[in-house]
Order: C-alpha cells, then sequence, then structure tokens
C-alpha cells in the first residue's frame, strides 16, 4: 500500500516537472504521434462508454432487416441475422482491448521480472533462462498461439492464455538486454557498496532505468496482440460467435462479401485504426525518448 | 573466431533449439490439452472407448516416457497419421508444403522490392513529406489484418474490377503442370508449359502482395534507420567532403552499410510470412501449409497440429539461422562479440 502511494506521488511529481512539459513539446511537434494518440483515447472512449453510445443491442437479431446496406439506422448496416454492425463493432472495441490489456500486463509482468533476474545474475540462471527464450522464438507467434488454442479449445480465456503463453519472452529478451547495459554503471556499483541487497537493487535501482524501452515494446505490443487476437477469432479458434468480437464479424461476413461488402469492412477497419493506433503512439514515445537520449 | 567456428557454434545452438521445438510441441500436444482424447471423441464417447483410446495412444503412461517415445518416432520421421486425411501427416506436409514456399517466396520479393526502396526515400527526405507519406504507409501494413486486406483487395480487384483472377493456384481451365518441385511456376517452366506458367504468375500476384505488404513494412523502417545511423558517420562525411556525388554516397557507401542489418530483418520476416500465409491462405484459397494447418487446428487433429507447428517452426528456424551466418559473412565485426 504504501509502495503505490509512493508511486502515485512520484507520477503526479512528474506531470509538474519540465521532463514532461518538454515531452509534450516534443510530441506536438510529431502530427503522427498525436494521431495515435487521438486514435487510442478514441478507442477506450468507445468501449468505456459502449453501453451509452451503442443504438442497440449488439446480440439482438431481427431477420426481417437482415443485410441491410449503411443506412441512417444503421450507419454500418446490419448483418446475416440483422444485428446492428455498429453496435457490434462499438462493443467489438471492449473485448479487443480487453484481450491485449491483459495478454500485454501479464507478458509484461513475467518478461520483465525474468528478464532483470536472467540480465543481473548472469551465469547458468541467465544461460537456462535464455535458453528457454530461445526455443520460444523459435516459432512463429500466431502458430505457436494457434496451437495452443487447438489444445486449449477455442474461447475467451483461452485466446488470452495462448496469445500471452507465446507473448512473455519478447519482454524478457528486452528487459534483459536493457539491464545488461545499466549493470555496469557506477551508481549500481555504489548502491552495492553501501550493502543494498539484490532484491533492493533490482527492484529501486534497476527496473526503473530499464521501463522506457519495455513501455514502448508493450505500447507496440497492445497492437500486435489485438491482431493476433483477431486472426485467432477470424481462423475459428478465438473468441466464438455471437460474441461480437472483430475477427469473427469479419469472418462471419466473408460469405457475403460480394454482394453485402459492408459485414466484413466495417470490423475490419475497426482492427485497422485500432492497431494504428496504438503503433503510432508507440512509434512516437520511442522517436521522443530517442531524441532525449540524444541530447 | 573465425567464419568456420562461427558456422559450426551456430549449428550447435541450432540442435538445442530444434530440441526446444520439439520440447513445446511435445508439451502443446501431451501436457496442455485438458481432455485431448474427450476433444476428438466427443462429450458423449462411452468411457471404454475413450480408456482404449488413451492406451492407444500412450496417454495412460508416464510423461518422460511418452516423450522419448514421441521423440524416436520424429527421428524416424514418423509424424504420425492424421484423422482427417487418413494419410501419414509426413506425406501431407510434402504435398502443401511447396505451395506456402512459393508464396511466401513470391512475398519476399514484393516486401524487399516495396521496403528497401521506400525505406531510402524516406532516410534520404528525413521529416519531409515523401518520409512523412512511406512512414504512414509502412506503419499501415503493420497495422493491417492481413486476412481484411486480401478480403477486400479480392472483392475490389476480382469480384468488382475483374482485374486480377479469384481464389487458387490456376485458372480451373489450365492443366497444371507434372509435379516435380510441387511450385507450379517452377514445374511449368521445366515442362516449357509457358500458359501455365503465365496463368501461375497471374494467381501469385494478389496473395504475394497482401502477405508481403505487411513485411515490407519493417524492412522499410530498418532501412531507414540504418541509413540515418550511417549518414551520421565519419566515413560519409569524409565521402561528401572530397566531392563525390550524393547519389555515389548513398549507394556505395551508405547503403552498403546499411543493408546489413536490413537482411537480418529480411530473414526475421519470412517467420511473419509463415505466420501470414496461414491467414492469407485462407482467404485466397491457397492450397498449401497455412491452411492444411487451420483445418487440423479447428478439427483438433492433433498429429496434423504438431506436424505442421514443427515444420513451420523448423523452417523459420532455418531461416534465421541462414541470415545469422549471412550475417557474420557480410559484417566480421560480428564473429568477435
Amino acid at each position: 500500500m504504501h509502495k503505490v502511494v509512493l508511486m502515485l506521488k512520484g507520477t503526479l511529481e512528474y506531470f509538474k516537472s519540465e521532463d514532461f512539459r518538454i515531452n509534450l513539446i516534443l510530441i506536438r511537434k510529431s502530427p503522427l504521434t498525436v494521431l495515435g494518440i487521438v486514435l487510442v483515447i478514441f478507442l477506450l472512449s468507445v468501449a468505456i462508454l459502449a453501453p451509452v453510445i451503442s443504438p442497440y443491442n449488439p446480440l439482438k437479431q431481427d431477420l426481417k432487416h437482415r443485410l441491410q446496406p449503411p443506412s441512417w439506422q444503421h450507419p454500418f448496416g446490419t448483418d446475416q441475422l440483422g444485428r446492428d454492425i455498429l453496435s457490434r463493432v462499438i462493443w467489438g472495441s471492449r473485448i479487443s482491448l480487453s484481450i491485449s490489456m491483459v495478454v500485454v500486463a501479464f507478458s509484461f509482468v513475467v518478461g520483465t521480472n525474468i528478464g532483470i533476474v536472467s540480465g543481473y545474475f548472469s551465469g547458468k540462471i541467465d544461460e537456462t533462462l535464455m535458453r528457454l527464450t530461445d526455443m520460444f522464438m523459435a516459432f512463429p507467434r500466431l502458430v505457436l498461439a494457434l496451437a495452443v488454442a487447438a489444445a486449449l479449445g477455442p474461447g475467451l480465456f483461452n485466446t488470452m492464455i495462448a496469445i500471452a503463453f507465446v507473448s512473455w519472452v519478447y519482454y524478457a529478451r528486452l528487459a534483459r538486454a536493457s539491464t545488461l547495459q545499466v549493470r555496469g554503471e557506477t551508481y549500481i556499483e555504489a548502491a552495492r557498496a553501501i550493502g543494498a541487497s539484490d532484491k533492493r537493487i533490482l527492484f529501486l535501482h534497476i527496473l526503473p532505468m530499464i521501463m522506457a524501452p519495455v513501455i514502448v515494446q508493450a505500447t507496440l505490443d497492445m497492437g500486435g496482440v489485438i491482431l493476433t487476437a483477431a486472426g485467432l477469432g477470424f481462423l475459428g479458434l478465438g473468441a466464438q460467435p455471437p460474441t461480437p468480437e472483430w475477427g469473427v464479424m469479419v469472418s462471419e461476413g466473408r460469405r457475403f462479401i460480394v454482394e453485402q461488402w459492408w459485414v466484413s469492412t466495417f470490423p475490419g477497419l475497426a482492427i485497422l485504426l485500432a492497431t494504428l493506433g496504438f503503433n503510432l503512439m508507440g512509434d512516437g514515445i520511442n522517436d521522443i525518448l530517442n531524441v532525449r537520449a540524444r541530447r | 573466431m573465425d567464419l568456420r567456428t562461427y558456422v559450426l557454434r551456430r549449428l550447435a545452438l541450432m540442435t538445442f533449439v530444434l530440441f526446444g521445438i520439439i520440447v513445446i510441441t511435445f508439451i502443446v500436444s501431451h501436457v496442455i490439452p485438458a481432455d485431448p482424447i474427450g476433444a476428438i471423441l466427443g462429450p458423449q464417447a462411452p468411457p471404454e472407448l475413450v480408456e482404449k483410446i488413451r492406451k492407444e495412444w500412450g496417454f495412460d503412461r508416464p510423461l518422460h516416457e511418452q516423450f522419448i517415445e514421441y521423440v524416436i518416432n520424429l527421428l524416424q520421421g514418423n509424424l504420425g497419421k492424421s484423422i482427417r486425411t487418413n494419410r501419414p501427416v509426413s506425406q501431407d506436409l510434402i504435398r502443401f508444403f511447396p505451395a506456402t514456399i512459393e508464396l511466401a517466396t513470391a512475398a519476399m520479393i514484393v516486401a524487399i522490392a516495396i521496403g528497401i526502396p521506400l525505406g531510402i526515400i524516406s532516410a534520404v527526405k528525413k521529416d519531409k513529406w515523401p518520409d512523412h507519406i512511406s512512414r504512414i504507409f509502412a506503419l499501415l501494413g503493420v497495422s493491417m489484418p492481413v486476412f481484411w486486406l486480401g478480403l477486400i483487395m479480392l472483392f475490389i480487384l476480382y469480384y468488382q474490377l475483374g482485374i486480377f483472377p479469384g481464389p487458387g493456384r490456376l485458372d480451373p481451365s489450365i492443366t497444371p503442370p507434372p509435379r516435380i518441385t510441387g511450385l507450379l511456376t517452377i514445374d511449368s517452366l521445366l515442362t516449357g508449359n509457358i500458359t501455365a506458367f503465365l496463368n501461375a504468375v497471374w494467381h501469385l500476384i494478389l496473395p504475394s502482395f497482401v502477405l508481403g505488404y505487411y513485411a515490407s513494412a519493417s524492412i522499410a523502417r530498418i532501412t531507414r534507420s540504418a541509413l540515418l545511423e550511417a549518414f551520421a558517420q565519419d566515413f560519409i562525411r569524409t565521402a561528401r567532403s572530397k566531392g563525390l556525388p550524393e547519389r555515389i554516397v548513398l549507394f556505395r557507401h551508405a547503403l552498403r552499410n546499411a543493408l546489413i542489418p536490413t537482411t537480418t530483418v529480411i530473414g526475421m520476416t519470412y517467420g511473419s510470412l509463415l505466420e501470414g500465409a496461414v491467414l492469407t491462405e485462407t482467404i485466397f484459397a491457397w492450397p498449401g501449409l497455412g491452411r492444411y494447418a487451420t483445418g487440423s487446428f479447428l478439427s483438433v487433429d492433433f498429429m496434423a497440429v504438431i506436424g505442421s507447428t514443427l515444420l513451420i517452426a523448423v523452417v523459420y528456424s532455418l531461416a534465421n539461422l541462414i541470415v545469422d551466418i549471412l550475417y557474420a559473412f557480410l559484417d566480421p565485426r560480428i564473429r568477435y562479440a
């Protein structure tokens, strides 16, 4: 509890600091980063406000009005069961966001911990852990996630497990590489000289120093996980109908693409914009950190 | 370390990675499934039958025994039998793999042809509008769900405009060339069948563009940043101050150095192409490994799931190995690190 308060205080102080103001100026100078942040904020608000802004119930069927083209009543049209596509896209943002948040949070925590321990202690622990990551990295991410999803059976929760199972390694690698860079610094040596424990050094002195690249990775990965989850859904191994998951919706609309293009087009566009938002934002943050590091 | 020692060391590491691949596929097939037999037989299966199949598959034996048997089978090239196609998985893989190789290679060519020029333009015109445009183009590429892009391209370019052919590897009216390598383009050339060759290339364009566009983004990104890094170095300043034309500085001096990291990314990209192939093949009805894998994933055809995952991982690791060796060959500094 005490630690949480300290962290909040630290965050507040950061928002008041010179650093933060410089970052804001740098962000404003890059229109693409601003666009990314706007897209992400838009996505978050849509997800939070889904019950308020969605015009229809995303699961409610209306067989009299199936496959209606976009109109004022249904801006994105209706699907093969007469469900309003706009409402389904809106509710789908909740699903995509929650999958990617859970997966990224899990991989972030597990991967970073493994990475800093590996980099800090080096020797046998490092060798073992890194060979373990080698094994995982021998698979393309989606393919291994597919195999795990097939073994677990489809479903929303299993999608999260399958993607998390293959995602933590990238964080571990990155955290380890960054730890190796700071491990030899004088301030770490100083901390050790005054008798700080390994645990204290790891979490108080190393962890904050390596956060920046890991956060950039996590931001970019939010987009990556949205894409992977949509791919699983599209192939039928992720979320299952009637869940309004974007990948599932694209897949359902495939049969109607020739005559009713809107059924697949709008959910796919949503995947594209959501992923683009996180990628633009991650890229922008990365550039800013690089600029600052160079000065 | 000379090149030979380096290659030998990488090969030794590779055997280790191969072992790792086997361990992970074993875990996925024997440890994770909550109820593999139940998944195959369905919930209504009589318990005696479940018990019988458990014995047959060896699921009743201790894990380490199962693992040893699994490895022995693998080493003998025995990947088990597919429930869906009722053929040995190894035969299925041989049958479907060439189509994927053909698609992935064509996509790689597209990705390089788009990615490298884009990266060069971006770096030369840094922070000007050509840079912004090519960065947006590249970012759209990494953010694009390939299965959706494929669907939209088919809709516009085939169904609406009729410019490109529809799904599949050949028009139904064209007799496929006899199977030699399994790559339709090569086979038709070898047998001198120009019509089939042109048709096969024609069918390749759309799927390989869809797949290659995604990969081109990361190639453009790395080319850009590697070129910018090269531009900042002393030898470029020397070259410029000697009065060399900018064209020569760019192509002879900077680009050569920048292509080294680009090679690595191209190799790594091959993995994402295999991944993308799983999705692209579904859209384009491409009879390759990706579609085979998806089919077996969906019908919980375990032997086929493991076989295709294994094959994709091995190809992926081999691609990375080749790139590493190429990298060491191109840049001697790597070997001493």
